[in-house]
């Protein structure tokens, strides 16, 4: 297909744009990183307590090489995927239960809304009497929080099916269990893989909390005890890494998401 | 003819917090095997009512409907298509045997064939969006046609499409009907619509809907395109439109 020139002319400045707006941001981080560095070299900013990149990035390697970053990522990760998954397959189940049982949804529905208001950390140290300073703790300290959005997303998605839809289902003779398994849930695809990425955060949130209030392993656990010990550079250098790591998470998610979503309709 | 279909005094309301709705008020009508009988009343008056009661989705309140079989096989069309989006063609034409479990390769056969005589087997392995909206109407009627009904109810199939398509649509899907021989109640509250697909008309009153008068139809034509340019469909046209006695405030 040919171009027209202005049709041509129109690319070009989207592409133009599309470049400023990357090295805008490249040297944002770039000018930030730098001035942190220089004003902490000059005692401006009191490294002790705002830390400064070649230091965090000298920490990073110490524990690197010590051995022990490795775990704390591994921990964290096995976490996330953990109450990720969990939460998602629960969150599935107890929605199905509730679209059916219209009465239970009813019934559930102030309780939901009671939990879904409540700030999940207060909950934080009796989860931990509960279930001890352990992995399990963490992991519902991370579903109490991300599996509520699940099963909001998903129901709501599946009380959006066309209602004519269903007539013809019945007029069919169709189960309960049919209109489900044909309808219902395919119909929901969308909901429910947007659903992951609001779960992914919620449950990034809920591991890192857990991990603050367990504080045994893992990046939250990192930050704890760098802020118990008094040392930024650990501090700063969990937070880089968690930056990087809720990051390259975030954008797995997404993309998963495009290409669910880019199947055959 | 033996009747398919006896109505024996059906009544229908609808208990809500609002108050008790009347929306059926005794209505009694004998169906005719190989009839095509379109039902025509104002808006709200009752119509899709008896058309769930009729589908046995929805219970009646008072009355007998008596199937000439005991079992029988019933068609339902709604308001729009209702094709699945995410299944090809074919797979939406099964998708009534499939819930029945009648999905035997002898009865995918004759869909096969049905997708085949009305046009549509290239697009078999296609998903419904890449379909004209007659095209989807067709796949519709096919997948309630694979059931082979003993009877088809329609409930305002045609009025999700604009008034161009929904004349062509509606004499295409009707061609089939009047092929297959199948015994058809239509929905409709657009008169024009009423006359020139079927051999009768019966005209509802306003809520609570009582049968006001039934028309018997018998028009020149094959094409129902043709014979809406008719001396008697232009006499029954505005007959039926005096029944139904609509006026704007
Ligand atoms: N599930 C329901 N609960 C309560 N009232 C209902 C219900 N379904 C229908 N009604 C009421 O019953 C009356 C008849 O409704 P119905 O849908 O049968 O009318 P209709 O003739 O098909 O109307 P339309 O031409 O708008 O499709 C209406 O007043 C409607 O509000
Ligand atoms: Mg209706």
């Amino acid at each position: 297909m040919s171009m027209s020139t202005n049709q041509k002319k129109f690319l070009q400045k989207e592409r133009r744009n599309k470049i400023f707006v990357i090295l805008m941001q490249i040297l944002i981080v770039v000018i930030f990183l730098i001035s942190w560095e220089v004003l902490a070299n000059k005692k401006i900013l009191n490294p002790f307590i705002f830390s400064s990149p070649s230091r965090i990035i000298l920490t990073i390697k110490n524990l690197f090489l010590e051995g022990s970053l490795i775990t704390h990522i591994l921990t964290t990760l096995y976490e996330i995927v953990l109450a990720f998954f969990i939460g998602i397959a629960s969150g599935f189940l107890i929605a199905i239960l509730l679209y059916e049982v219209k009465t239970l949804a009813k019934i559930l529905d102030p309780f939901l809304t009671m939990l879904n208001s409540l700030p999940k950390v207060a909950l934080g140290p009796i989860i931990i009497i509960w279930a001890g300073a352990n992995t399990k703790a963490i992991i519902v300290m991370a579903l109490l929080i991300n599996l509520i959005v699940s099963i909001v997303n998903i129901y709501n998605g599946f009380l959006g099916t066309d209602e004519i839809k269903i007539k013809l289902l019945q007029s069919f003779g169709a189960t309960k269990g049919q209109i489900l398994r044909y309808l219902v849930i395919p119909g929901s695809k969308r909901t429910i893989i947007s659903s992951l990425k609001l779960n992914i955060s919620m449950t990034l949130i809920g591991v890192i909390m857990g991990e603050f209030l367990v504080s045994k392993k893992g990046i939250g656990y990192l930050i704890i005890y760098g802020t118990q010990v008094f040392n930024l550079n650990v501090v700063m250098a969990g937070i880089v890494i968690l930056i990087i790591l809720s990051f390259i998470i975030y954008e797995g998610v997404s993309l998963l998401e495009k290409r669910l979503l880019q199947e055959k309709n | 003819m033996n009747s398919i279909l006896e109505i024996e005094n059906l009544e229908k309301n609808y208990y809500t917090k609002q108050g008790e709705i009347k929306a059926i008020d005794n209505i009694s009508l004998k169906i005719k095997e190989g009839e095509i009988i379109t039902i025509v009343g104002t808006s709200g008056c009752g119509k899709s009512s008896l058309l769930g009661i009729l589908a046995n989705i929805e219970d009646k309140t008072n009355g007998k409907i008596k199937y000439q079989k005991d079992k029988p096989t019933i068609g339902y069309m709604l308001q729009n298509d209702a094709l699945f989006p995410w299944l090809t063609i074919f797979d939406n034409a099964i998708l009534g045997l499939k819930i029945a479990k009648k999905d035997t390769s002898e009865n995918k056969e004759y869909v096969k064939k049905l997708l085949k005589t009305y046009n549509l087997e290239e697009f078999i392995n296609k998903y419904p969006n890449e379909l004209s909206g007659g095209m989807r109407q067709r796949v519709a009627l096919i997948r309630t046609l694979a059931l082979k009904p003993d009877i088809l109810l329609l409930d305002e199939p045609f009025s999700a499409l604009d008034y161009q398509s929904r004349l062509a649509v509606s004499a295409d899907v009707f061609k089939i009907i009047k092929r297959e021989n199948i015994t058809t109640i239509l929905v409709s509250h657009d008169v024009g619509e009423a006359v020139s697909l079927s051999n009768k008309v019966v005209v509802l009153s306003k809520r609570p809907c009582k049968i006001k008068k039934i028309y018997d139809i018998d028009l020149p034509y094959d094409n129902p395109i043709d014979n809406r340019n008719t001396k008697e469909f232009n006499e029954l046209y505005n007959k039926i439109w005096k029944d139904l006695d609509v006026y704007v405030n």
